[in-house]
């Protein structure tokens, strides 16, 4: 081990010259707590999924999303039992709730692949200890998401129908639907984000493998790491495909919620008839996206003590983005005004008019306060880098983007083209426990990740240690 | 080992270093001494040790781009034949190769077959699944996925003698050097 002793690596000196020429102030917070190495952030990760002694706060948690998928279970036999008549759909707005909540979900999974996929392009290296967390929650997102459009088909059981297959009734999907868009898009997004996902576990599986006492639990972990021994071609290839998946998910990800956006573009409904609602619909899912994810990560680290990990730096950036893409969510408000009125459209002028002082416009000034407004706290430096705000900020974009979809859905549909026709929409008890449910779903399967898979990618911490970095030209001669 | 032999004889000659720079400046030690078959293990991706090792270009990007290119076709082509030779529907006179209609589920498929041809290329060419490696018989390499770093001199080099190896890795100045039976 006597081979560089006389010479000082470069992480040594940087720090004192970064200070001498660079004022404080404008030294970013670092994205992991000084004092760890390889081996601290190694066990620290490792030790949380590893334990013996789930700590009680978990099961309390647990036990309640668990009620959650009870509260699931029962409405969705409900509601194939009886149809979906139970829910409150009907002429004229045969999408409610259940379309609102479809959209939210998917939303809030897209701030899972921008972190993992268009940071990482963008090599923001603080993206490294969200976006393991951030992944899983786009998965469990999307599987909420899914529920939805499958049980709103109203038979359920034909929905292989949606998919092509050779049949004998010698029919097609109408591949020219935007809903036929959205079964590839959405099903193509919950593949690639799951392999993504996998892929982004597999060196932690074999450091779990490796770590676990238990002859059994290390086989689990075994099977599912492959064999990973880290070598380097492995790691060459293994780095190259990692690029490649998220070079393949930045535009996949910028394609679904484009997608999900023409499901209300191309029909003429007055409202959502717009050329601008896929960059909106995108800026829309990932401000709801990283509100989500500060909902979560906040009480994380605190309750996992993870805080030398995901530091304020992480809350700030997170808050950053909130704010920008609200600022562009706020922008798509008020041109949906400039474009209604500049059409002399009077059915585009009745819906504008019957958002701001119609039957729903408690909802479109609500909408206004918890998107439009909220954010603007981001502006400030001391709430952006407090938890608390962002936790309270964070929580009217989550409310504020369940009203976006609800202004948009059924308060268009429901006075659109003959007042002989006009209606109103009101969720019934099982649109609501529906919502209920599909959350006791998504923090049921979250609370099982944190329990059974590390939360934190804990190899690509290593290589934010600057004792990673490896020089070659450090070569004696 | 208790999973038992698999083969008779040595797989190679392994050194532990405890740190990135030793192992790097190890590899590349190695390959200069004229060593062509040799591997490193780290627990993370360390740059240039690929190079160090001797590896240098992967076929994964050729993959990842037929598996596209065979994606997007095919999805056009479900869709072209769905709507123009096997159920055409005249739909006011619109022309039934409506191509811009079938762009989205063309771009999903090109998506969907290229990220299988990243991922599963890769384990492939990887050689993975791999339960059994014979590198997982030294004792220490389970530090291999925390905080150490390994390099190997496989048997099957042709320089490869069993002295000579184990000499010229110690003198790379590891924390040991040991055997590794296949």
């Amino acid at each position: 081990m006597a081979t560089q002793k006389d010479q000082t690596p470069v992480h040594q000196i940087r720090p004192e010259t970064q200070e001498q020429r660079i004022p404080e102030r404008f030294i970013p917070t670092p994205t992991i707590e000084p004092g760890h190495s390889f081996a601290t952030v190694t066990d620290h990760i490792s030790t949380i999924v590893l334990r013996k002694r789930t700590p009680l706060g978990w099961f309390l948690g647990f036990l309640l999303a668990l009620g959650g998928v009870m509260v699931l279970t029962v409405s969705m036999t409900m509601l194939i039992g009886k149809g979906v008549g139970i829910w409150g759909i009907n002429h004229p707005a045969g999408w409610g709730m259940d379309i609102i909540n479809f959209v939210w979900w998917i939303g809030i999974g897209h701030a899972g692949t921008l972190i993992s996929a268009i940071l990482l392009l963008l090599r923001q290296e603080w993206r490294t200890s969200i976006n393991r967390f951030a992944e899983a929650m786009t998965l469990f997102a999307v599987a909420s998401a899914g529920l939805y459009p499958a049980l709103h088909t109203g038979r359920p059981w034909y929905d292989y129908w949606l998919f092509p297959y050779p049949n004998t009734m010698g029919l097609w999907p109408q591949f020219r639907s935007p809903l036929m868009w959205d079964v590839f898009a959405v099903s193509t997004y919950a593949t690639v984000s799951a392999l993504f996902w996998y892929v982004g576990l597999i060196p932690d599986l074999a450091t779990l493998r490796d770590r676990a006492t238990n002859l059994w639990i290390k086989r689990a972990y075994g099977a599912f790491a492959l064999g990973w021994r880290g070598s380097a071609k492995h790691w060459h290839r293994y780095e190259y495909a990692y690029l490649l998946l998220a070079g393949l998910s930045t535009p996949l990800v910028l394609s679904v919620h484009t997608i999900v956006s023409f499901d209300f573009a191309v029909a003429q409904v007055p409202g959502w008839h717009a050329t601008f609602f896929p960059p909106y619909f995108v800026a829309g899912a990932v401000f709801a996206g990283f509100a989500m994810v500060l909902t979560l990560a906040i009480p994380a680290r605190k309750f996992f003590d993870l805080e030398d990990f995901i530091t304020l730096r992480h809350l700030e950036n997170m808050g950053k983005v909130m704010l920008a893409t609200g600022l562009i969510v706020a922008y798509a408000y008020a041109m949906e005004w400039f474009y209604g009125l500049y059409s002399g459209n009077v059915f585009e002028i009745y819906m504008l008019k019957n958002r701001a002082t119609g039957p729903y416009h408690n909802m479109y000034i609500a909408l206004w306060v918890c998107n439009g407004l909220a954010p603007q706290m981001m502006w400030f430096k001391r709430l952006r880098t407090s938890p608390f705000w962002l936790f309270v900020t964070a929580m009217f974009v989550n409310v504020g983007m369940w009203l976006e979809r609800f202004v948009i859905i059924p308060a268009s549909l429901h006075r659109d083209f003959l007042p002989s026709s006009w209606g109103m929409y009101h969720g019934t008890f099982w649109d609501w426990s529906f919502y209920l449910g599909s959350f006791g779903l998504f923090f049921a399967l979250l609370f099982l990740f944190v329990r059974f898979l590390p939360m934190i990618s804990i190899f690509e911490m290593r290589t934010l240690l600057p004792e990673a970095q490896a020089h070659p030209e450090h070569q004696e001669h | 080992m208790a999973l038992g032999k698999v083969r008779e004889g040595l797989y190679g000659v392994i050194a532990e270093f405890t740190d990135p720079q030793s192992l790097l400046v190890a590899a590349n030690r190695t390959r200069e001494a004229g060593y062509t078959s040799i591997d490193a293990f780290s627990p993370f991706p360390i740059h240039g040790l690929d190079e160090a090792i001797g590896f240098h270009k992967s076929r994964l990007s050729m993959i990842v781009l037929a598996m596209g290119v065979i994606g997007g076709i095919s999805g056009f082509l479900m869709c072209w034949y769905a709507n123009v030779i096997s159920y055409p529907l005249n739909i006011g006179g619109k022309p039934y190769n409506s191509w811009p209609a079938w762009i989205p589920i063309t771009f999903e498929c090109t998506i969907l077959l290229a990220a299988f041809g990243a991922v599963f290329g890769m384990l492939a060419l990887n050689g993975l699944p791999m339960p059994y490696h014979p590198v997982f018989n030294v004792r220490r390499f389970d530090q291999a996925s925390r905080d150490k770093f390994f390099l190997v001199i496989h048997a099957r080099d042709p320089q490869f003698k069993v002295e000579d190896a184990r000499q010229f890795l110690q003198n790379l100045g590891p924390r040991e050097v040991t055997d590794v039976p296949w």
